[in-house]
């Protein structure tokens, strides 16, 4: 078991830690309904965090995909009510826009040289700018499509349900897993972490890759977005405030280095699945108040960052005495 | 090797602007200059919201304090100008801190508990508010300079953990409170002004002080600009890290305190929310980069006008509240691409392009 992998286990096994508590404390945690439901309940944050993870994995940082959630519901939710779209006719447009917005804050970042926390700053405002404009009051979504996904699903044992959605979410984390891992891009994407200089040096396409990856995080939020409207029926502008820094902590409790080059799409997956974890665990107790998952995640942030920046120590030590 | 990166990260601008701030015989004509645009940027936002409403420079005087759009402009500019001039010391540094407005809610917890339990002084409650500020100052300084994690990370720790603390000092509820001497401070006056605008000028004065007239300042802009050199010049790079991160919290309690009086209870989900961003906003509008090394108080603080006078602005020109974001959004961008050379470099090519086809014709 080498190093690299060392923050994937102990997240593993926190998962494990964490779903051997709440099922020794409640009856019907163990269950596959309740795993379902974790997948189901944090489809739009999973969705959102892979698009962060590939961000983060380069050095950067999107802060803009909270309010890119929000944007695309409200237009899914106006395309399809009043200006009656069929909602795939609505998302084959709204989905190329978002990634042409990522594709802008690249393109700032790569060619002015701009910081990224700031331009995607400067992003999340302009989205969410632009979703109030659109509408300010929350906008109901009713279509026979809707339903129908409604209804879709694989019904499993021990009352167990995936619907379309978190379908569509496995989906998506199978193909960022073979694009990230297994993909020229992938490895393009992890030289720009290491060292964005010696990245131009080798012959990586920077400005392309640059561009394409904030291309791709805003496209994933859009789908976020989208999943979202199909869990709440309705698009709102005030909607997922806040959600880029839920997905930043499941990249950070994933174990991805957040000065790049280094982590794992699965960890992202097992990141998400432990905050929401936490969550469940708040739930099914109910005694305890929603604060304490705060506390506890800002914790778990600690001993993550904490733990990454003592194994990065002993390897630079390690790496030192071999030289 | 990372000491090479840094020296080449560092750009010439930048060694040059922190050179000149200081040592440049011409050195009143650059701080002039870099003075000149954030100034202007005001001075042409008030202009537009002249045109717009003649009364709008208007003052009176009523019941011993002045009132008018420009004093409510600067008073409700006072707690994001207080988190800007902590931010600005923090961002000189190369660092940025995520968690002032967590800071905020929590310090503001603080001052509405001990007020519903009574029997504490006002100058204990404050001091009790501003130690809880140092703390979680001390929290971060320590995780930054100490442990070395990255700024934006550490300090997202106290961003998501602080609100959950404040949550639980509040046990979930807003804790109102009726102390009108306590209230005062968010909504009294002294001298004809605001008490918050007082207190932005009094920290403003103390920081300036200690930074001009100790060598705080010079430490603060060297660590920036290269930690690890100013290290083997003999500057405790990590105390001075810390330094910044207690300021930014004690910055932050001042901010706290003074969005508690003002509202006279503490809302635990809202107080301080997403005034961080607006603070490192501010910072960046008045022309420090986020890389460290360049600063400057005064032009932080006129960078907290402009947001301000911006949403007067709209609001004035009768514009819907729902252009706010868009809008400021807009001019981010324009300011961002400004400080870039590259786009400057454009705008010139473009600008002397068009004035070549002027005189042909």
């Amino acid at each position: 078991m080498s190093r690299t992998y060392l923050p994937l286990w102990i997240t593993f096994a926190l998962v494990l830690l964490m779903f051997g508590a709440g099922a020794s404390q409640f009856d019907g945690f163990a269950s596959l309904r309740v795993v379902t439901n974790l997948i189901s309940d944090n489809a739009f944050l999973l969705v959102t965090a892979l698009g962060m993870t590939l961000v983060i994995l380069s050095g950067g940082i999107d802060l803009s995909v909270g309010s890119v959630i929000a944007l695309s519901g409200v237009a899914a939710a106006l395309l399809i009510g009043p200006y009656q779209w069929h909602p795939l006719l609505a998302f084959a447009l709204i989905l190329p826009c978002a990634a042409l917005f990522g594709a802008g804050m690249g393109a700032l970042i790569q060619y002015y040289q701009l910081q990224p926390f700031i331009v995607t700053l400067a992003g999340m405002f302009l989205a969410r700018g632009v979703a109030t404009l659109l509408s300010e009051e929350s906008v109901a979504i009713e279509h026979p499509f809707y339903d129908a996904v409604a209804e879709f699903g694989l019904e499993l044992p021990d009352g167990g349900w995936l619907g379309a959605t978190s379908l569509l979410t496995i989906a998506l984390v199978l193909l960022m897993l073979v694009l990230t891992h297994y993909s020229r891009f992938g490895s393009y994407v992890y030289a720009l972490g290491g060292n964005s200089q010696s990245a131009q040096l080798m012959g990586v396409p920077v400005a392309r890759t640059t561009i394409l990856l904030y291309a791709s995080s805003s496209m994933l939020a859009a789908m976020a977005g989208i999943i979202f409207s199909f869990y709440t029926y309705s698009g709102y502008a005030l909607s997922a405030v806040g959600v880029e820094l839920d997905a930043i902590a499941a990249v950070v409790i994933g174990g991805t280095l957040l000065t790049g080059g280094s982590g794992f799409i699965i960890g992202t997956v097992l990141g998400v699945l432990l905050m929401g974890l936490i969550q469940t665990y708040i739930n099914f107790d109910g005694s305890l108040s929603s604060w304490w998952s705060k506390i506890v995640i800002g914790g778990l942030l600690f001993f993550f960052i904490a733990l990454q920046k003592l194994l990065s120590k002993q390897w630079q030590s390690k790496a030192g005495g071999k030289a | 090797m990372t000491n090479e990166a840094t020296i080449l990260n560092s750009t010439p601008d930048q060694l040059k602007a922190a050179r000149q701030a200081r040592y440049s015989p011409g050195q009143s004509a650059h701080q002039f200059s870099l003075y000149l645009y954030p100034l202007l940027a005001l001075a042409l936002l008030l202009l537009v919201n002249l045109l717009l409403d003649p009364q709008f420079f208007s003052l009176q005087w009523q019941e011993g304090r002045l009132y008018g759009p420009l004093i409510d402009i600067v008073n409700r500019s006072a707690p994001v100008a207080l988190l800007a001039i902590g931010m600005s010391l923090v961002i000189a540094t190369g660092g940025i801190d995520l968690s002032v407005g967590a800071v905020m809610a929590i310090c503001g917890a603080v001052c509405a508990n001990l007020l519903v339990l009574g029997d504490w002084s006002i100058p204990a409650v404050i001091g009790l508010a501003v130690l809880t500020g140092l703390g979680c100052g001390l929290v971060n300084g320590l995780m930054v300079s100490y442990l070395g994690i990255q700024p934006i990370v550490a300090t997202l720790v106290l961003m998501v953990a602080g609100r959950g603390v404040a949550q639980l000092l509040n046990q979930g509820q807003i804790v109102t409170f009726q102390n009108p001497d306590f209230a005062a401070l968010g909504s009294g006056s002294f001298l004809g002004l605001p008490v918050p605008v007082w207190l932005v000028l009094l920290a403003l004065l103390i920081m300036q002080l200690l930074l001009k007239r100790t060598a705080l300042g010079l430490f603060i802009e060297a660590v920036g600009c290269n930690a690890k050199a100013s290290r083997y010049l003999g500057i405790d790079d990590r105390g001075i890290k810390l330094t910044v991160y207690l300021l930014a919290g004690g910055c932050a309690a001042l901010a706290g305190i003074i969005a508690t009086a003002d509202i006279q209870g503490s809302d635990a989900n809202n107080a301080g929310l997403w005034l961080e961003l607006d603070a490192i906003l501010a910072v960046v509008i008045g022309g420090a980069a986020l890389t460290g090394g360049r600063f400057s108080l005064p032009r932080a603080v006129i960078g907290v006008l402009i947001i301000q006078a911006l949403s007067t602005t709209i609001v004035v020109s009768g514009l819907p509240s729902k252009f706010n974001l868009l809008i400021k959004a807009l001019v981010i961008l324009l300011v961002l691409l400004l400080q870039s050379e590259l786009f400057r470099h454009q705008l010139k090519t473009l600008l002397s392009f068009n004035k070549l086809r002027g005189g042909k014709a």
